[in-house]
């Protein structure tokens, strides 16, 4: 197949065409299972497509060209456009808006936001601009990693657009700050529907929504009520509710019982953040942000987290959670095989242990990570 | 000292004198090895029993509540009960009550019931707002002989107990539109950063971590932020910085022992106080109160509002460590740190020998079992 597609990837770096495609994205869930189906493609299915890539701050640029290397010794029908986007602009400028548009796809490194008053932060508003409504990650147990917790495997998806991230905010009178959340049956319904709808389609047997609807009885009451309006639609998906202080106390100690977990804004926030905690840290941890037309895959959790300047200058960042997001970005491109070659090398480098980066306990650069994935591929 | 405080009781239950005095703020419990080596020096009348407000509440609650009287009568504290029914579905807190404890100045509570959804607003909330308890202290740490996936857990989250997200404050713009208020006021966030550096200060702690969310919330969570860095500049033998609150959480399950006191807003100090209890070794452990300007009520520490489900309060297997730890802090609280210390001790040994525990701690104890425990090891 790498015979095949280079030929065909010069080619259409020549003319570029676009093939339209919008599935919902894949869990990477456990290890050991290879897929025993063949794909069998549509003619014209291997064509490559074009992505916009934005490289971002910090560890961003390091991360994104690891992921970058990668595709070139998969010879993956991908190819990027790179545009050039950092933290503390005021806006998102408008060609990269329009190349995501144009692309549908988008693979992201950090963009840092500035704490306090300013500039309001890039990400909630690229998310907000191309209403991509449900943000995804994908917590589970690497084998050869060991963690405090055993039997993880939990996705957390997360309204991404409204909550308590509206940005609404206003001084009344000196020293008394009111900050709006809102919350509104429209987006509650359409996230509470893309969770069920993933479990379906993803073989999950439990959907539980985390809520705080005996203090915010109107606002997390209507959340509620329309995930248990979904639910009913799902009768063979078992639907449960949890109240966030007891779910980040059931997370820490027994997180064995989550399955897909549904939640507004900033408790997913929090959430995804514990749940990448305990099962190995946000550097391994995939995830992405999903629209109705658009997608854009990055880091898991912790997006505005893009490392501090010692490990830009020494090149150790751990490039495994943006490695294992572009494989579920060509799982969402409709290109499973490559998915697969590209998740089976870097699980099998974690699973060695030989070339980790500082936060999983090694000692090894970006550059020596992303070698030893290449000389894993099959 | 025993032998002292039995007839003295029975004397001021027949007269009620209550003792005034404006208590300090709540000490730690931590470190479990190291027996305090100052001798108590008591100014005369000190050993005079004091009243406390007592409310059972729902659910496990009453068996709880049981359970640290029991030990207080085995213990002859000083320390006599006045108790009031409350439950989670009442309306509001009867007017007696507050009565009492704004009479008392201390009160000792099991959990209410919050329900769902519109109607009944949390009681817990509403006692905490009448009686202004600012601040909701959790002390979380890893108790001896009680195995966790998490070792040198120490942490004391100090939160907001009056404003944020918890202002009550919703509206239905359209049908199907909610706007739910989170209101931050300089006042509020001054008082509750003055405290936490204060309780560190007292306490011999090193460093107070300010949780946030103000990349986002940037005027609200960035006026509370400011006001910690005011009062830190106050106390420059503390270290002090910030950390925002999704990557708090992550930290918090991986590198548990950088945290010792942590302040913040309502809501994030709910999540990260159940956060730390759940790493250090569950809700059913840990010990808290809410505290104010001239009120206490002490209860178990996270997750006030969760009173377990039907089985354990049938089958009587509630864990009243919390509880009991609670009423320790309450015994210290009241300037009794005799017995504070002689609880504390037992209730530990009891924890540290393994033989009662009740089901969330991996045994399979009663409640009862476990309080005849602490009775026994008391010395």
């Amino acid at each position: 197949m790498a015979r095949r597609s280079l030929p065909l990837l010069r080619h259409l770096l020549h003319d570029s065409t676009v093939a339209a495609a919008a599935p919902p994205p894949q869990p990477l869930g456990l290890a050991g299972s290879r897929r025993s189906v063949t794909y069998m493609p549509r003619p014209g299915d291997g064509a490559p497509r074009a992505v916009t890539l934005i490289p971002g701050d910090g560890i961003g640029p390091l991360v994104t060209d690891a992921v970058r290397q990668v595709m070139e010794a998969m010879h993956a029908p991908v190819y990027f456009e790179t545009y050039e986007v950092h933290g503390d602009m005021s806006t998102v400028p408008a060609e990269v808006i329009e190349s995501i548009r144009r692309n549908k796809v988008c693979l992201k490194g950090g963009l840092a936001t500035p704490v306090g008053g300013g500039v309001s932060s890039l990400n909630v508003q690229l998310r907000k601009e191309l209403d991509l409504y449900a943000s995804l990650v994908n917590c589970f147990n690497l084998p050869g990693l060991p963690t405090r917790h055993e039997n993880v495997d939990i996705v957390v998806i997360r309204e991404n657009t409204e909550g308590e991230y509206s940005g609404l905010e206003h001084e009344v009178v000196p020293g008394v700050v009111e900050s709006l959340k809102v919350i509104t049956k429209f987006c509650s319904e359409r996230i509470a529907k893309y969770a069920f709808e993933y479990a379906y389609l993803n073989n999950r047997k439990k959907v539980t929504a985390v809520h705080k609807a005996n203090i915010m009885k109107l606002a997390d009451g209507l959340f509620l009520e329309s995930c248990r309006e979904v639910a009913t639609k799902y009768p063979g998906i078992k639907y449960n509710e949890i109240i966030v202080d007891n779910c980040c106390m059931q997370l820490v100690s027994k997180p064995e019982q989550f399955d897909v977990m549904v939640t507004p804004n900033l408790y997913g926030n929090l959430v995804a953040n514990t749940a990448a905690g305990i099962a190995g840290g946000t550097g391994v941890m995939p995830g992405g942000n999903v629209g109705q037309d658009h997608a854009i895959f990055e880091q898991g959790a912790s997006a505005g987290n893009v490392g501090n300047e010692k490990l830009v200058e020494q090149k150790k960042a751990n490039p495994v959670a943006l490695l294992l997001s572009s494989a579920m970005m060509l799982r969402h491109l409709q290109f499973p095989s490559f998915a697969d070659r590209l998740e089976t090398a870097v699980k099998r480098v974690i699973a060695e242990g030989r070339y980790r980066t500082k936060d999983l306990g090694g000692n090894g650069t970006t550059q020596e990570v992303v070698d030893a994935v290449i000389a894993n591929l099959d």
